[in-house]
């Protein structure tokens, strides 16, 4: 109808509320995961053929991209986990099996994963 | 000297109004009124024209659905204690286009909401001599939380894919297809497949969750999307090994 | 009726790569931050030398995973940034799927190349 009042969502939506401003803070830690995977290809590249990746990684710049990343890595982490019980949905007869018990059994599966790669690596 | 309440409400006149205003009431301040208290006391005692929707004013119709100071909210469970001595804005609820003062057409919902085909589908017919269907605590619980809607709409308001996309399947349509894609009574899950899997349907989510976050009843609209996802997407995995492959 | 209306036939395409995004996702939600740790902190901090480094990413099992893990990355950004770019009101642009999905093949398969380069 002609005479309704329509009030179309500005672009802006997501720095209204703090709820919103995660979201896409969420959303864009696709970013660092797109940034890293073209790290993984340099080393792939270089392959140590010279010193220029290890050179590279010691450098501030790259010790400063790498905080960057790792922030919105376990921002992106923590979230994850936080989801995995909205899609996980576990029954034990006629009781849900707590929601923030899958999340808490994928928080220790994500710590045993970075310690066996650590170990992995540096051992 | 009594305390004094304040509301700025929206008003629109479309015969009248080329553009919307705000218009201010005070009421006196009652520490066991709801919003919808007010909004009622304003229409019958100061100004008969503003135009809004309400019924059981009580939580369970659905009714009286509007932003009270941004926020989507049940008018009838929003105590004016809980925001005095402030100022309360009430608006109608984002998202939909506005008829006049509080009043939202809500035309594009009711075509949502049969689209997910929210009956049971039994698999085969069932003569009323075959008795009651008969289901245990267990099968129930499957469904239960999202069968609690009571299609008020404030989870579209709160979703911004649905205010960037009027075409998106939306919260409450898809957790009632969900609701009863996990009835044990039902067999529709592959009849729902092409309205939840259209793109305008489940895909479109991008798991905001402000939806789950602002339903009065605890529905949790997101939570349901996500297994939706997960089930569909499974169910189209299974059908490239099982091409007759039965459901997840 | 209120069904006849609706043009809504299902997406095809959209299980695979939910999939791939929701497989991408928890690879990375479980692998990226030690991975940074390593790259970031462990070389720079002198905790892996810089011999091990080399050997550890000439290895062909490491690079054959490597190359696994740059596509489940490259898929899992394709999409979520995709629809972030959705919501941030770039719908055009989020439509045009071959750009973030074929970037995501296009990149990895440079990480194939690089891979076997040695």
């Amino acid at each position: 109808m002609s005479q309704e009042l329509t009030r179309p969502l500005p672009r802006t939506w997501w720095l209204k509320k703090a709820s919103y401003f995660l979201f896409m803070i969420r959303e864009l830690t696709s970013l660092a995961v797109f940034a890293y995977a073209l790290l993984l290809i340099l080393a792939l590249w270089t392959a140590g053929a010279d010193a220029s990746f290890s050179t590279f990684l010691n450098s501030p710049v790259s010790v400063w991209l790498h905080v960057v990343v790792l922030a919105l890595a376990l921002f992106h982490t923590g979230t994850w986990i936080a989801l995995t019980p909205k899609v996980m949905v576990l029954w034990r007869d006629d009781e849900r099996v707590e929601p923030d018990l899958i999340a808490g059994v994928t928080a220790i599966l994500f710590l045993m994963v970075t310690g066996g790669v650590l170990w992995l690596t540096l051992a | 000297m009594s305390d004094q309440t304040v509301l700025e409400v929206h008003r629109y006149l479309p015969d009248e109004d080329a553009e919307p205003r705000f218009q201010s009431y005070e009421v006196t301040y009652k520490e066991k009124w709801v919003v919808l208290d007010a909004m009622n006391h304003i229409k019958a005692e100061i100004d008969p024209t503003l135009s809004f929707r309400w019924s059981c004013r009580m939580g369970i119709c659905g009714s009286c659905g509007m932003m009270v100071n941004g926020e989507p909210k049940l008018t009838c469970e929003t105590f004016i204690r809980d925001y005095h001595p402030d100022t309360i804005k009430v608006e109608p609820l984002t998202h939909f286009p506005v008829v006049r003062d509080l009043v939202i057409n809500m035309e594009d919902f009711m075509e949502k909401l049969p689209s997910v085909s929210p009956w049971l589908i039994p698999a085969e017919d069932e003569p009323l001599e075959d008795g009651e269907h008969q289901q245990t605590p267990a099968q129930v619980a499957q469904y239960q939380r999202f069968s609690m809607c009571i299609n008020c709409m404030l989870c579209y308001s709160a979703c911004p894919v649905y205010g960037l996309d009027s075409k998106f399947t939306g919260p409450a349509a898809l957790a009632l297809a969900q609701r009863y894609n996990l009835d044990s009574r039902d067999d529709g899950h592959g009849h729902r497949a092409d309205a939840v899997t259209a793109h305008e349907g489940i895909w479109e989510s991008t798991y905001v969750g402000e939806c789950t976050q602002v339903c009065p009843k605890g529905v949790d609209p997101a939570g349901a999307i996500q297994m939706l996802k997960l089930s569909y997407a499974l169910d189209w995995a299974k059908s490239l090994v099982m091409p007759r492959g039965g459901r997840t | 009726m209120a069904d006849a209306g609706m043009n809504r036939g299902s997406d095809r395409s959209a299980p695979l790569l939910w999939l791939l995004f929701a497989g991408g996702g928890t690879v990375s939600a479980m692998l990226l931050p030690v991975m940074v740790l390593v790259t970031g902190v462990a070389v720079p901090a002198g905790w892996m030398s810089e011999s091990d480094l080399i050997s550890l990413i000439r290895n062909p099992l490491t690079r054959l995973v490597l190359v696994g893990l740059v596509f489940f990355f490259l898929f899992h950004w394709a999409h979520r940034f995709r629809y972030a770019l959705v919501d941030l009101g770039f719908t055009r642009l989020g439509r045009q799927a071959w750009l973030f999905y074929g970037t995501a093949v296009a990149v990895t398969v440079l990480a194939g190349l690089a891979a076997v380069r040695l």
